[in-house]
């Protein structure tokens, strides 16, 4: 019985998170809860006592907007980290690729088992956020069911992104600059929050060249039954193309570091 | 030399960092069940040569074969043959000693159960077994070390590469891990080591190269190359501080050879007790006199001119 070499890469992450997942479930049930009840109801009463703003969000209730959102921003930010100080651990502070590298393993097999490993980690906390969204009447949805593997490829495009600066660079203060310069501008200017239609014209062209916003709109188009066929496939087509440019990038990148 | 077969084969190895040369054009042949050493001090090209035979490390120049196939194109199918123990222990600190080796024998697509067994064996092989559940984070040197061992031995590989497995470890743990080598050897495991230690060169290597500065500059048995490049017997003599160099007159003739080092001399001679009888006979006050054996570390000398270990 032979098993796939990314999923025995796979295995070494999850004998790790065996020890630490509940803590990890615990944190992902909460964050997404008090986000939702803080924006919901903060900004929500606020939005929603509005009709204009009402109307720019397609006339559902503020919350309901948010949610779907909140997938695609969770899955950026957890595979924006997830692929920043742990890809650097790998080269310097653990060498556990160093130690892949040294077995039979190829390097493809290394990079792709890396990034089943960050799909499983986006997914744990994406899956978190929509247990939540599933609990109240505003925001559930059977949509919530394609949104949230939507949401997993979103997370994924950014890591397959991070992942690769992460391969180049030497120290991890470069990291800051993905916070300040991706992560947060994205948070804001992605559409998460209002319609990106609400942006100057010339800040809209972030939301569309980044994977976010079409993750986005995704998760939105689906929860709020509000997509049509051929939009979700141009957004679901910018997303798989950042992954699969990104992963051979990696792949090239890891060979660089690994075997020099 | 002999006809056996070749395990590991380079002809004018060359590694290049941008420019420049770690490694410049070296030739050894390592034979099935030899236990092979590269001996040479810090920089000379050990750990770049070791991590080119490990798949890990493209050549620049030269040609490279290990059991018979060429690293580019083969290099996962050779490094499923062998056992790496790197110059770093990058054991997983987060994860126990078993787990560790597990993980590891999954990189080799060994069922889990069959990890786990083997695991066991190891562990009792490098007397860890009551360490098995403990993280790796709090373990001496010495242990970290047997842990790394045990892990490049969970294919059961052919071919062991041991990148200074002693440096930095007491003399008992060293003692310990040159015994679980030897028995290696003995079940027929083909041993390639670096170090920077004479007497580790000894006690392990069949056959030996001594590096410096990325070239080979000599090949041998521990044994031919004493006989080649020292003599037999070496008087070493201390004297009061910053005289060394003075004495070179009062010394004139005695040995085939004399080396002047910072804080003693030596001098070569089949017969040390001799020299040291003329030393006393021409009264040349000394704090203190030591006849003993040629060793590797005389050999490195003579072909270098600087110590191994400073
Ligand atoms: N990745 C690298 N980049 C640049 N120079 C390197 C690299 N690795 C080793 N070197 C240089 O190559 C020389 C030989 O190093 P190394 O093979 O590690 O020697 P040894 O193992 O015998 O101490 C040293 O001068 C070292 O600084
Ligand atoms: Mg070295």
């Amino acid at each position: 019985m032979t098993t796939l070499p990314a999923v025995r890469v796979w295995e070494y992450y999850a004998t790790i998170l065996r020890r630490t997942w509940k803590t990890e479930v615990v944190l992902g049930l909460l964050q997404p809860l008090v986000f939702l009840l803080g924006m919901g109801l903060g900004v929500g009463s606020l939005v929603n006592s509005r009709q204009s703003s009402v109307d720019a969000l397609g006339g559902v209730p503020y919350v309901s907007f948010l949610a779907p959102g909140l997938l695609a921003t969770t899955a950026m930010i957890v595979g924006a980290f997830e692929s920043t100080y742990p890809v650097m651990a790998g080269f310097k502070w653990q060498g556990f690729f160093e130690a892949m590298a040294a077995t039979r393993l190829s390097p493809m097999q290394i990079v792709r088992g890396m990034f089943l490993w960050l799909a499983t980690r986006i997914g744990i906390f994406v899956a978190g956020v929509g247990v939540v969204l599933a609990l109240f009447p505003d925001t559930r949805s059977w949509g919530l069911l394609l949104a949230v593997p939507v949401a997993v490829l979103c997370g994924l495009s950014f890591a397959t992104v991070i992942a690769s600066y992460a391969a180049v660079c030497q120290y991890d203060a470069s990291f800051n600059y993905v916070q300040r310069f991706i992560i947060t501008p994205l948070f804001l200017f992605g559409g998460a929050f209002y319609p990106i239609e609400s942006l100057p014209v010339a800040l809209r062209p972030i939301a569309w060249i980044t994977p976010l916003w079409h993750g986005v709109e995704l998760c939105r188009g689906f929860s709020l039954h509000t997509m049509g066929f051929t939009t979700a496939l141009g957004h679901f087509a910018v997303i798989v193309a950042y992954i699969v440019v990104g992963i051979a990038i990696c792949r090239r990148l890891f060979i660089r570091r690994l075997y020099r | 030399m002999s006809d056996g077969e070749a395990v590991i084969e380079a002809r004018a190895l060359v590694k290049r960092f941008g420019d420049f040369e770690a490694v410049k054009g070296v030739d050894f042949r390592i034979e099935r069940g030899e236990s092979f050493g590269f001996l040479g001090p810090n920089g000379a090209g050990k750990s770049s040569t070791m991590r080119m035979i490990g798949c890990v490390s493209p050549a620049s120049g030269g040609d490279l074969r290990i059991f018979g196939l060429d690293p580019t194109a083969h290099g996962s199918r050779i490094r499923a043959r062998m056992g790496v123990v790197p110059q770093q222990d990058n054991l997983d600190s987060e994860l126990t000693v078993l787990e560790n080796l597990v993980v590891y024998g999954r990189y080799f697509d060994i069922p889990r159960s069959e990890c786990k067994a083997r695991a066991a064996e190891l562990l009792d092989f490098v007397q860890l077994t009551d360490r098995a559940n403990s993280r790796v984070e709090p373990l001496s040197g010495g242990m970290k070390r047997r842990v790394t061992i045990a892990r490049s031995l969970i294919n059961r590989p052919e071919l062991l590469l041991l990148d200074e497995p002693t440096t930095g470890l007491d003399p008992q743990a060293r003692h310990i891990l040159w015994d679980r080598l030897y028995r290696l050897k003995q079940q027929g495991v083909t041993l390639v080591l670096t170090t920077h230690y004479m007497d580790e060169a000894e006690q392990l290597c069949d056959r030996l190269v001594v590096m410096d500065g990325g070239r080979i500059v000599a090949e041998g048995s521990p044994r031919q190359l004493i006989e080649r490049h020292s003599s037999r017997e070496v008087l070493e003599l201390r004297f009061a501080a910053g005289t060394n160099a003075d004495q070179t007159t009062v010394l004139a003739g005695l040995g085939d050879r004399q080396e002047v080092l910072p804080d003693r001399v030596l001098i070569y001679a089949v017969d040390g007790e001799e020299v040291l009888g003329e030393v006393h006979r021409r009264g040349v006050p000394h704090e203190s006199a030591l006849v003993r054996r040629s060793s590797l570390e005389d050999v490195f000398l003579r072909l270098t001119g600087r110590s191994l270990v400073e």
